[in-house]
Order: structure tokens, then C-alpha cells, then sequence
């Protein structure tokens, strides 16, 4: 498209099937101790 | 719901349910503007063709209406219902961190433990108390494999024999069990020697080395019991440490007060002193302190974050590029909507263990009678305080349902919330506006190097 470029792969929705294995290293655990990055983490799953 | 802003030359719309991101030219984030505001397309190219030829306007009216169809743009929030019942979901413990020292040998002023002191009850974790803690864990954790322990205090290096006795312990336990443990230790560096270093090297998945930026603000907020500055010791055992693990897997992690906010000096400051991971954070302190920061600071704090996001930019793929850990963002996935919906699992999935065994939702919480969820012989005995932080998401907050940045904070740090406002399910007002600030720096970065050609 000439006047919007999407940036991601993949979107919110197609995690809802596959999600939820509980992998992922809690938030704290990183190097944030008070501002609960969430946002900041990778998806564990297949490592 | 959208949110639409412009950052460093770049026009951004992030779509809040789908998390897609659109790098957009000025002519489409009018058109989407617009749109967001229900105009019709016929009333979008009456308003806008005085700037704008009509084709154009018409071309993004189009892409628009693609990307509604393809679910990436004006997506409705689909979560709430289909998400389980919160309350029922089960929860496993997956995440431990233990206070392996209420005894430090600095005396922080911005110390959530009251500079180290622990309001007077100083101690060191047993050997016992810690492998029964493992024990807990490993009991705790259901069919969760990546079990995560953080040595932290006080300051961890106090009681290091115990530590690496623990490791000991939980790598035969590992074998046992099929779990996975991951370690991550917290320090102040003080203490931090080659042996240490060796160890840490082998055993610990990530390290948090405790530093503010430059000297004197370093120094003034973290000094020795005598008033001494610790930076001059700390600086070459930590550069030491990180060149030692090839500068990934570890932290140099700062935290700004308002006696330095400017901090995006302190952050190039570390980069500068060849650090490449480097996290920064705002302290969290009660308003009264002179060091807290205050509603009016925030402006100025924004820029900062501009300004380092802008710089980081400029860096990327250079020499001297670095990571910001709160500009770390995955478009490529990141974490699960479940994920995102559950945060950082305080009070759930994660708990803080005092020297003597007792459970509480995290280290924020440690003291605080009201928050003592059990021990780690009986296990969590406060069922409904469990509960309690089970619900917590943000669903149940009140500010977090019109925030865009609601699935990449996740409501926010409980403690923050309980600090502030007297429970956990309301929002640390001023932690919110720098968190959509740091998530707004995160994506430009990405629009930007996208642009760059990674």
C-alpha cells in the first residue's frame, strides 16, 4: 500500500488458539522490578 | 479502538486489539483520524480535498477498508468474553524470588526495604529454608517446565555460599523433575569478584547490576552507610562482568529520581561506558519524598524519552548502538494475549520468599503484614488474597479500559496501584503516562528501522 505500511507479522487474535503455555518469564524477573513491561517480553513457547 | 500519534517524523497507528502497527503518511492519518471520529467516506473527501487530490483520499479510503477486512485496523476487543472466567482459571507458582539477604552493604536512599535496613529485622536466608522454598516451587509449578528463581535481597552477594548451594540444589532437582530452572541474580556489584563472576557466568540465565547512570547522581543516591559514592568500585567489576558475557544476558539497571530528569543522559552515560543492555526506570516513591516524581515533571520526562528514543535511531546498527530495555518490543509475536492479560503474575504465578520462609505476592510486598500469603512449608494459605491478585488484570481497571497502551502494561504494577491509590486494581496514575510514552518510543523506534531496511 502507497500510503500505509503495516509493521507486524502477526496480530493479537491469532494467539488466542495457540496461547496461554505459561512459559514466558515473568516480568520481574527481567530487568524491571516496578514497571511491569509485559509488553517488553518475547513469547517462550518453542524454546 | 486506535491511537494515533506522531513521533520523531513518523506518523504511527497502532491498532489496540490486534496490536498492529501502520506507519502511515500525513494524508492516511488524517483519513484514519477521521475515520476513528465516524465521519463517512464521502464526508472524509469532502473535508480533506482541499489539501489532498481526491484520488489520493480515495486510494486510502480503500487500503482502509482492506485492512478493517483483514482484522489489523478499527478491531473489536474479542478478549473479554472469550478469555476464561478469570476467577477459575488455575494458576501454577512459576517464579520465585528470594530474598537471600534483608541486609545490604549500601544504603540506597530510594530503597523499598528502607535503605537496606528492613525496618530493623536484618537476616540471611538458611540453606534450608531456600532448598525448601525450591522445593515449594518445584511442587507448585503443575507441568510448567521453565521455572524461574531470582536471588535478590537485601543484597544477594551477602550470603553467596547459600546461593550457590541453592544452584546446586536446584540443578539436581532439575534432573528429578524434568524442570528447567532459570536463575537471575540482582547486585550491587559491591561484592562482585571473579569468582563470583565465574559462577555467575555458568549458572545464572541473566544478571541485574545495580547502577543509576553518572557519578554524582550515582552517587548521591546510592551510597555507602558513610556517605561514600559506590560508582568508582561498581563500574569496572560490571564492565568487567558484561564484556565477560559477551554484552548480552545481563543488565545495567538505573533508576531516575528527580534529581536526575534528565536520565536520558544517565542512559547514553552507560551506553558510552560500552554497556549495550541498559534499563532505566523511574522510581517509585512515596509523593513525599524530594526525591519522588511529581505530576509536573512529566512533560519533561516525555522528552527524555523522545530524546533517547531519537538517539537510539540515530545508533542503530552502528558501533555504539545499544538496547533499551523499555523500547524492547516483538511485532513479530511477543507475548500471548493470555499473557497479556495476566501481567507479571504477582501474587499468582510469582512470589517473593522472606529470609524466613514466608510467601508474599513480591518483593514490593514484603513487610506488609497484610499481604503474608503462607510460607513455604504450607504452602499459600491466603487463598482469597490470591484470588484477589488472580482478578487483578485489566478488565478489572477502571483507567486501563480507553488505554491504548492496555496490552503491553497489563494494568500496571499492583504495588504501584496499592502505594498510591489503597488497592491493587486501581492505576499509578503517573507510572501510566510514561509507560504509553515509553510504548509510543518503543514502536517509533521499530517504524524507524524498519525504515532503515533491518
Amino acid at each position: 500500500m502507497k500510503h500505509i505500511q503495516t509493521l507486524n507479522t502477526q496480530i493479537l487474535q491469532n494467539t488466542v488458539k495457540k496461547g496461554g503455555c505459561g512459559e514466558c518469564q515473568t516480568s520481574c524477573q527481567s530487568a524491571c522490578k516496578t514497571s511491569c513491561t509485559v509488553g517488553n517480553q518475547t513469547c517462550e513457547q518453542h524454546k | 479502538m486506535i491511537h494515533r500519534y506522531y513521533n520523531n517524523g513518523y506518523y504511527i497507528v497502532l491498532d489496540v486489539n490486534s496490536g498492529a502497527v501502520h506507519v502511515v503518511d500525513e494524508l492516511a492519518y488524517e483519513v484514519i483520524g477521521l475515520a476513528d471520529e465516524a465521519y463517512q467516506p464521502e464526508e472524509i473527501v469532502t473535508k480533506l480535498k482541499d489539501r489532498w487530490p481526491e484520488s489520493d483520499i480515495r486510494e486510502v479510503l480503500e487500503d482502509v477498508e482492506e485492512l478493517k477486512n483483514q482484522g489489523v485496523l478499527f478491531t473489536e476487543d474479542t478478549y473479554k468474553d472469550k478469555i476464561i472466567d478469570f476467577k477459575k482459571r488455575s494458576t501454577v507458582v512459576k517464579a520465585l524470588c528470594l530474598h537471600i539477604a534483608h541486609d545490604c552493604n549500601l544504603a540506597c536512599r530510594y530503597c523499598f526495604a528502607e535503605e537496606g535496613e528492613y525496618h530493623g529485622r536484618r537476616a540471611l536466608m538458611s540453606y534450608e529454608v531456600g532448598k525448601q522454598a525450591l522445593d515449594f516451587l518445584i511442587a507448585n509449578s503443575g507441568s510448567r517446565r521453565n521455572l524461574e528463581v531470582d536471588f535478590f535481597g537485601g543484597e544477594p552477594l551477602m550470603n553467596w555460599q547459600v546461593v550457590k548451594d541453592l544452584v546446586a540444589y536446584g540443578r539436581k532437582q532439575e534432573k528429578l523433575h524434568d524442570k528447567k530452572f532459570r536463575f537471575t541474580l540482582t547486585t550491587n556489584g559491591i561484592l562482585l569478584n571473579d569468582e563470583v563472576q565465574e559462577f555467575v557466568n555458568k549458572e545464572m540465565s541473566n544478571v541485574v547490576l545495580s547502577i543509576d547512570g553518572r557519578k554524582e547522581v550515582n552517587d548521591k543516591m546510592r551510597p555507602f552507610r558513610n556517605g561514600h559514592g559506590s560508582y568508582d568500585i561498581i563500574v569496572p567489576k560490571f564492565q568487567k562482568l558484561a564484556d565477560s558475557r559477551n554484552q548480552t544476558n545481563y543488565y545495567v539497571r538505573g533508576t531516575f529520581t528527580r534529581n536526575n530528569l534528565d536520565f536520558c543522559e544517565d542512559v547514553l552515560h552507560m551506553a558510552d561506558l560500552g554497556f549495550k543492555q541498559v534499563s532505566v526506570e523511574p522510581v517509585v516513591a512515596a509523593p513525599e519524598e524530594p526525591y519522588a516524581i511529581r505530576e509536573e515533571d512529566i512533560p519533561f520526562i516525555c522528552e527524555q524519552y523522545d530524546k533517547l528514543a531519537a538517539e537510539m535511531v540515530k545508533r542503530h546498527g552502528k558501533e555504539n548502538d545499544f538496547n533499551f530495555f523499555h523500547f524492547m518490543i516483538d511485532l513479530t509475536g511477543g507475548p500471548c494475549v493470555y499473557k497479556r492479560l495476566s501481567g507479571c503474575g504477582s501474587g499468582t504465578e510469582y512470589l517473593a520468599v522472606t529470609p524466613w520462609g514466608d510467601l508474599y505476592p513480591c518483593h514490593q510486598f514484603v513487610g506488609n503484614e497484610k499481604f503474608l500469603m503462607g510460607n513455604v512449608w504450607d504452602g499459600v494459605k491466603n487463598g482469597e488474597l490470591r484470588d484477589e491478585f488472580k482478578c487483578c488484570n485489566v478488565y478489572a481497571k477502571e483507567k486501563c479500559q480507553k488505554c491504548f497502551a492496555k496490552f503491553y502494561c497489563s494494568g500496571g504494577c499492583a504495588a504501584n496501584s496499592y502505594n498510591f491509590h489503597g488497592n491493587i486494581n486501581d492505576a499509578y496514575d503517573i507510572g501510566c503516562e510514561l509507560q504509553r510514552k515509553r510504548v509510543e518510543c518503543a514502536i517509533m523506534i521499530k517504524a524507524a528501522t524498519a525504515e532503515q531496511g533491518e
